[in-house]
């Protein structure tokens, strides 16, 4: 985050007298947040989520799993409290309740309950030390301020939101086919990008070097401002990962939605851009030469952008360019557009903590949702249910009794429902699965082992 | 003593030849003592080598040609058997000198890993396969059935490569990917769920993650063994050997400061122009004009400063006034000067943080909105010019540094820049970016009679 916003100072709200009207001002403050924690936070689930099917029913449970996670709490007034375990939900949910987190971080899980890992600090051997960890990955749209016109820094709309709705369905499809990962997650992070979380038993037991070597595998888009060239795809053909990712969703974004609605080869100032991307300065001077005659002339209806594109594309994919380097041009420029831009860093490390779902954004009110990866281009992070939103549906309700979760009532309704059907219950069905197998196997071991 | 000793090639026997030890158990010879030493040196002359290979960023086929050339150096003996236990004695010496702490021992994983990694690459292909049963990987060849089905997809990955699928390469295995997490990083091989399809030539990197894993909890064991007995019962033998092995070939790690004792806020303005190597005058540039680093440049920066002799409080002082324009002084209280008390020691664990050599500043991969690194490998070639011009380089100069650059000597065009900045020679070669400092102080110092 390279430019931090200034604290909107929004925390002087005063909740609603109950009785008067159901409209609930904008907000986010601890009075909010409390009635949150109280009704609408699924304490329930998450417990059942971290606690990946060790509920203590299957004699193969480790009863100490969940209680050997760590959690963090953001305060109000920014106290930050680290190492946070439970040993129950209750426990959980009354510590969420007590505490009011403004934000709530989730660690990994360590070889001991984080509450003792002092007792183990001494002896120097790592007994303290994380044993599981999602794999996660977080995606920030304004890591792409230099491709998108639109907004920069913290502000999103509708039109640049896309770009992250590409880096989901690139990441998702290649967790899925190439790595062979079935329980992932996905979630908004509630202001400007997007978390992945992958929970399948393989992925939480990825040691550090194996978690690098996939964020490598995904790492494609490299460099800053200080360095010239961010992609480059040598070779005669590209990695069928890559090859996948440009002709089922890259190609097709870049030069459909992104060209135009960011005019990206419109003025001088950004085809300027596009071209310095083009090693063989004849090429692009030839273009320049072309796109600077045609300024005001314009030949068709066609948007100038689609038009002058062809042009580029034309010229570089002809026969008659042999020089290497000019290969994989095209490719290179829509990658550079469009390929995700990933924080290596989160990725790379088990003891990374990062947000929990169901959190709410301090800054803009909006809860941390899931989004289904197979409906993301429906995803609009203009509409997600903020707090105060959902405080005022909670009024709205009235005294129904007979709704068993006050969710329903809400527009979250909707969110935790996604949340349980298409990612918690296949999860635990597959947790159980191995905690089964793994039981049996060990007592199969021990009878083999009593054969004298 | 499990050596895997191959049986020799003669022209009757037609059986093959190798020599590559797995290092699986201390051997049961006898070592006079001077050899102890003595093997551990030439070993280490070895390791040293291929260390600076590395910083130099050597193609692997330099890489592979050094090793021969250090190897045949320091450890060939005309009879076989002398050089395996050399070879095998030696190893086992510097386990001891680098098992001690967590920094020693990933350099000496590192850098015995590539040294395995090019030794059994040099072997046959038969040898290969001999080693890789001895290692017992229960890895199956794909079946001509699946190969054909994924024909296409290896061959994509071959091409990407600059390689072509030849039939004698038909032999494939099939692995889970977590095992050949480089060839992943690389994106160098076909995975299809959660299964990496490795080429014979690819299968070294099965074989050497076994060796890093194997070797890497070796370290551990030996680390708590020598803690525990060794090094008190040889305190008068064997322990002052292995502690001048270690603090001899390392280096001063410049986490005390030393000769110029404190540097106050106000001096580092003036510092930071005539002291500062590159990689930190464009850090500390960039905080000056953007109020605000990313945590690599803050952890590369700041640990700079640690060393050159910044107090903790100076330290605080300056970050914070620096990011003032853009962080009020609260949020710097409850973001950063953690982290900052965290690098002197004073948090956490209370580890003293060293500052960074240049071998580590080069290995790092800055991304978007970063400036850490080592420019001279970072930078664009254009953006390096600028910057050595910024500092005062003739264009004499600047072009024989960019010879450097160009030849990936990164640490010589560093060297060269220092020289010409100077006006003297430098004759050890830039290695530490506190070194820089400290022999840029120098010569100021023996100018002027005073510190600049």
């Amino acid at each position: 985050m390279t430019k931090e916003e200034a604290d909107n100072g929004r925390d002087d709200m005063v909740i609603d007298v109950p009785g008067q009207a159901n409209a609930v001002p904008d907000g986010f403050n601890a009075n909010y947040l409390r009635i949150y924690y109280g009704k609408l936070f699924p304490h329930a689930d998450m417990f059942k989520w971290m606690s990946y099917g060790n509920d203590g029913k299957h004699p193969g449970c480790d009863k100490s799993y969940f209680g050997r996670r760590e959690f963090s709490f953001t305060l109000e007034n920014d106290i930050y409290i680290r190492f946070q375990s439970f040993n129950s939900v209750t426990e959980l949910e009354n510590s969420i309740k007590e505490k009011c987190p403004f934000k709530i971080d989730i660690g990994p899980v360590y070889s001991v309950d984080p509450a003792k890992r002092h007792a183990y600090a001494q002896s120097g051997n790592n007994v303290f030390t994380p044993v599981e960890r999602e794999l996660v990955f977080d995606i920030d749209i304004s890591d792409y301020d230099d491709v998108r016109y639109c907004c920069t820094g913290a502000d999103v709309c509708l039109e640049c939101w896309p770009l992250m709705t590409i880096a989901i369905k690139v990441i998702d499809t290649s967790l899925r086919d190439d790595f062979g990962f079935n329980h992932i997650l996905w979630v908004y992070s509630g202001r400007r990008g997007v978390h992945c979380w992958v929970c399948d038993g393989k992925a939480r037991r990825l040691t550090n070097e194996q978690r690098a070597a996939i964020a490598d595998y995904f790492h494609v888009y490299k460099g800053n401002e200080n360095s010239q060239k961010k992609i480059s795809l040598p070779g005669l053909v590209l990695h069928p990962f890559l090859a996948r990712s440009y002709t089922e969703v890259l190609k097709g974004f870049f030069e459909a939605k992104l060209l135009p609605n960011q005019n990206l080869l419109a003025s001088e100032e950004r085809y300027e851009k596009i071209l310095e991307m083009i090693p063989d300065a004849s090429v692009a001077s030839e273009l320049r030469r072309r796109w600077q005659e045609n300024k005001r002339a314009s030949m068709s209806k066609d948007d100038i952008n689609i038009v002058r594109w062809e042009q580029l594309k034309s010229i570089l994919q002809s026969g008659k360019q042999k020089m290497q380097g000019l290969r994989r041009c095209v490719e290179e420029i829509v990658f550079s557009y469009t390929y995700p831009r990933l924080d290596m860093e989160v990725s790379r490390h088990m003891n990374h903590l990062l947000k929990a779902p169901f959190c709410v954004h301090p800054k803009t009110g909006r809860v941390c949702v899931p989004i289904d990866p197979n409906n993301c281009d429906e995803f609009d992070p203009t509409t997600v249910p903020t707090l105060s939103q959902l405080l005022e549906e909670l009024n709205r309700g009235g005294l129904r009794q007979d709704a068993e979760n006050e969710w329903d009532r809400t527009s979250l309704g909707e969110s935790v429902a996604f949340f349980r059907t298409s990612f918690l219950q296949p999860l635990l069905k597959s947790c159980k699965e191995e905690i089964e197998n793994s039981y049996n196997a060990k007592l199969q071991q021990s009878k083999n082992d009593l054969s004298w | 003593m499990e050596v895997f000793q191959s049986h020799r090639k003669s022209s009757s026997n037609n059986v093959i030849v190798s020599i590559l030890p797995f290092y699986r158990s201390a051997p049961p010879l006898e070592v006079r003592l001077e050899d102890f030493e003595f093997f551990a040196m030439d070993r280490l002359r070895v390791l040293k080598g291929i260390s600076d290979g590395l910083c130099r960023g050597k193609k692997p086929e330099e890489m592979e040609k050094l090793v021969v050339d250090l190897w045949k150096a320091n450890m060939r003996h005309p009879q076989a058997v002398e050089e395996v236990n050399k070879d095998i004695i030696s190893h086992f010496v510097l386990r001891l000198v680098y098992c001690r702490t967590e920094e020693l021992r990933k350099w000496f994983l590192s850098m015995e890993t590539t040294l395995f990694r090019h030794r059994f690459r040099l072997e046959s292909s038969e040898a290969q396969r001999a080693l890789m049963s001895e290692f017992k990987l229960p890895y199956k060849a794909v079946s001509n059935a699946e190969f054909e089905s994924v024909k296409d997809k290896l061959g994509q990955v071959a091409r990407s490569m600059g390689q072509n699928l030849a039939a004698a390469d038909a032999i494939f295995y099939k692995v889970p990917f977590e095992e050949v997490p480089d060839l992943v990083s690389g994106r160098r091989v076909f995975i299809h769920k959660g299964h990496a399809y490795v080429a014979m030539n690819q299968v070294v990197s099965l074989v050497v993650t076994q060796f890093r894993s194997y070797i890497s909890k070796a370290l551990i064991l030996t680390n708590r063994k020598w803690t525990s007995t060794i090094r008190e019962q040889e305190k008068d033998r064997l322990t002052p050997i292995v502690e001048a092995l270690c603090t001899s070939y390392l280096g001063p790690d410049y986490s005390q400061p030393q000769e110029f004792g404190e540097i106050s806020i106000k001096d580092i303005d003036q510092v930071a122009k005539t002291s500062f190597p590159l990689c930190m005058r464009h850090l500390f540039e960039k905080v000056k004009e953007d109020h605000h680093l990313k945590h690599g440049g803050r952890m590369q920066l700041g640990l700079f400063l640690k060393g050159v002799g910044l107090k903790l409080d100076d330290a605080l002082a300056f970050w914070k006034a620096e990011f003032a324009p853009k962080v009020s002084a609260e949020r710097f209280d409850k973001e950063y000067a953690y982290n900052i008390r965290h690098n002197y020691g004073r948090e956490g664990k209370r580890t003293d943080y060293t500052p960074y050599s240049c071998q580590k500043i080069i290995s790092v991969t800055p991304g978007i909105g970063d400036h850490h690194g080592c420019p001279y490998r970072h930078f664009s070639e254009e953006n390096l010019r600028a910057a050595l011009v910024r500092m005062g380089l003739s264009s004499r100069a600047v072009e024989d540094v960019m010879d450097k650059v160009h030849n990936r000597h990164y640490q010589l065009a560093c060297t060269l820049t220092f020289e010409a900045v100077h006006g003297s020679s430098c004759d050890a070669g830039i290695n530490h970016p506190n070194q820089y400092f400290i022999d840029s102080q120098r010569v100021l110092q023996s100018k002027n009679g005073s510190v600049a």
